[in-house]
């Protein structure tokens, strides 16, 4: 184990993280409250691709400066396993969550991404032919009838590579001590542009192994290596020093390695509190994700 | 056309003087190196298809320009300091034209004959314009900033049209397509009037349209877009937006 200047120990070990497809939605509306408010219900129930088909997150919130329609906004990312999945998942979420919101309109947030999925190209059905496009400096965009008024939506969203599951795992003496780091480790790393935390407040408590030791059919359970509860008792082996009592996960979700890494290393750096006795990682011992995160390396740059 | 060729070889391009052919040079000095940018200095308001089919590079007329300039334009910019004649852009495919006074009839429209104007691209005019301003277009943006005469957006198929003010018949025959009007028209009793609101598609437009003393408003605290629907004598399914300020 190494050492940091504070006594908190950085587990030799690494995050192991997936390959996954990303979009960038940048949904404006007439004031940033209600931006938010549909940013909110999008990335609602969007923690996890095992249970929920997508992980989603707000990435920032936009001054009317940086959208395109001037207007206050919220940009929110959006990671699928793949692209066809996840563009189905786009064209729910933004006709249940963005389209019936009053006062909003969306847009592209990734117009360089090369591969593009129709995504207003099918909410415009919703117009019953009552719809109308505009063309403008070679986007199309779709105007559709709501009792409100109008809602905009650009016809296409780019999607690119990405990566999800970076993550690392805050082993501390009591469970104020674990979410007091846990909350400054988000606060951190939610400066960083390009990525999400897709969980409750950034932050996870029930973190994952693959599949189950006593029920065949669940495709994942509890992490019992990591659960203080379970220590010392006959069956699983636990991970966890003596003195470890709480511990807490973070998981980010990044649409390039650069950001990923950027996002752990201030992470990490933040969680560097009092009564937090070591840092580790979660991993599949490096057989399932081919995104790994050495945490000693990102620590020492 | 022009793009790639050395100066003699400009210098001896053909021009037609009515009938008869002569040599570019006859009329014009030719100066400067190989460029995708071409500047015309004085009076060419008698010149005529300017511009006309070009694809790429920046075309710049200190002074006025004749008549079909940018014609079949099909990328590039031109930028005209002065006047433009009829048929400005007419039936362009892409690029921009940016005239910096008054443009005559037909901006952007179909030629005599032909079913389709303007299919895509961006006409800046920053003063008044004539007849028939984006007859028959099918996609694109015209933006006048003065007002125009009769007839504007005739059996208009697509785009946007954006006016200081028109005269009579706005919108006549329309099909589909939008027209916004930033001063009170004379309505044709085949719109029918449907709401007042400002349609958040405009605040992209207005974004883009950068003339000088001229911008596009979208603002609800200064007034609000009068939404008419028509034209009911093709059917159509084009819409007239007439803004009404708070004031007025």
């Amino acid at each position: 184990m190494a050492l940091m200047p504070d006594n908190v120990q950085v587990i030799d070990t690494f995050a192991e993280a997936f390959g996954m497809r990303a979009s960038r939605v940048v949904i404006t509306a007439r004031s940033p409250e209600w931006a938010q408010t549909a940013a909110q219900s999008m990335t609602g129930f969007a923690t996890s691709v095992i249970g929920c088909k997508l992980e989603a997150g707000i990435e920032e919130t936009l001054k009317g400066s940086a959208t395109p329609d001037g207007r206050p906004g919220v940009s929110v990312l959006v990671f699928g396993s793949d692209a066809d999945g996840l563009a189905k998942r786009l064209i729910e979420r933004i006709g249940q969550t963005v389209l019936t919101c009053p006062t909003t309109a969306c847009f592209d947030g990734l117009p360089e991404a090369a591969d593009r999925v129709p995504v207003g190209g099918m909410l415009r059905h919703f117009g019953d032919k009552f719809q109308s496009s505009k063309f403008l400096d070679g986007i199309r965009y779709w105007r559709i009838p709501v009792m409100e008024g109008e809602f905009l939506i650009q016809e296409s969203f780019g999607i690119q590579k990405a990566i999800g599951g970076g993550n690392f795992l805050i082993l501390a003496r009591d469970e104020d001590s674990a979410l007091g780091a846990a909350e400054a480790a988000v606060s951190a790393m939610r400066t960083v542009r390009g990525v999400i935390l897709p969980f409750p407040g950034g932050i996870v408590r029930s973190g994952s192994k693959v599949g189950a030791r006593h029920y065949k059919n669940m495709i994942a359970s509890t992490n019992d290596a990591y659960c203080p509860t379970l220590k010392g008792r006959l069956g699983p082996e636990s991970a966890l020093p003596e003195e470890v009592n709480s511990v807490l996960e973070i998981v980010v979700d990044g649409l390039d390695r650069a950001s990923i890494e950027e996002a752990l290393r201030a992470g990490i750096a933040a969680a560097r509190r009092p009564g937090v006795v070591a840092i580790s990682a979660g991993n599949y011992g490096g057989k399932l994700g081919k995104h790994h995160f050495h945490l000693r390396e990102l620590t020492s740059a | 056309m022009i793009a790639g060729l050395s100066n003699e070889k400009i210098r001896a391009l053909p021009a037609f003087l009515g009938k008869n052919q002569r040599r570019l040079d006859d009329f014009f000095t030719i100066e400067g190196e190989c460029s995708d940018d071409v500047k015309i200095v004085g009076d060419a308001s008698k010149l005529k298809w300017i511009g006309r089919g070009m694809t790429r590079g920046r075309l710049i007329i200190e002074g006025s320009a004749g008549m079909h300039l940018g014609a079949y334009m099909e990328g590039g910019t031109i930028e005209v300091t002065g006047n433009a004649g009829d048929w400005l852009g007419a039936e362009m495919t892409g690029g921009t034209i940016r005239i910096g006074g008054n443009a005559g009839g037909q901006a952007g429209a179909a030629y005599r004959g032909s079913l389709t104007g303007m299919r895509n691209g961006t006409i800046l005019i920053g003063g008044s314009a004539g007849l028939e301003v984006g007859m028959r277009m099918l996609r694109g943006t015209i933006v006048v900033a003065g007002g125009v005469r009769d007839f504007a957006g005739l059996e208009m198929k697509g785009g946007t049209l954006v006016l200081g003010g028109a005269e009579l018949r706005t919108g006549a025959w329309m099909l589909r397509g939008t027209i916004v009007s930033l001063a009170p028209i004379p309505i044709l009793p085949t719109f029918a009037y449907a709401s007042a609101y400002n349609p958040t598609f405009l605040r992209l437009y207005a974004r883009q349209v950068k003339l000088p003393g001229f911008s596009i408003p979208f603002d609800p605290a200064t007034g609000v877009y009068r939404r008419y629907t028509g034209d009911a004598a093709v059917p159509g399914k084009g819409e007239l937006l007439v803004w009404e300020g708070s004031s007025s």
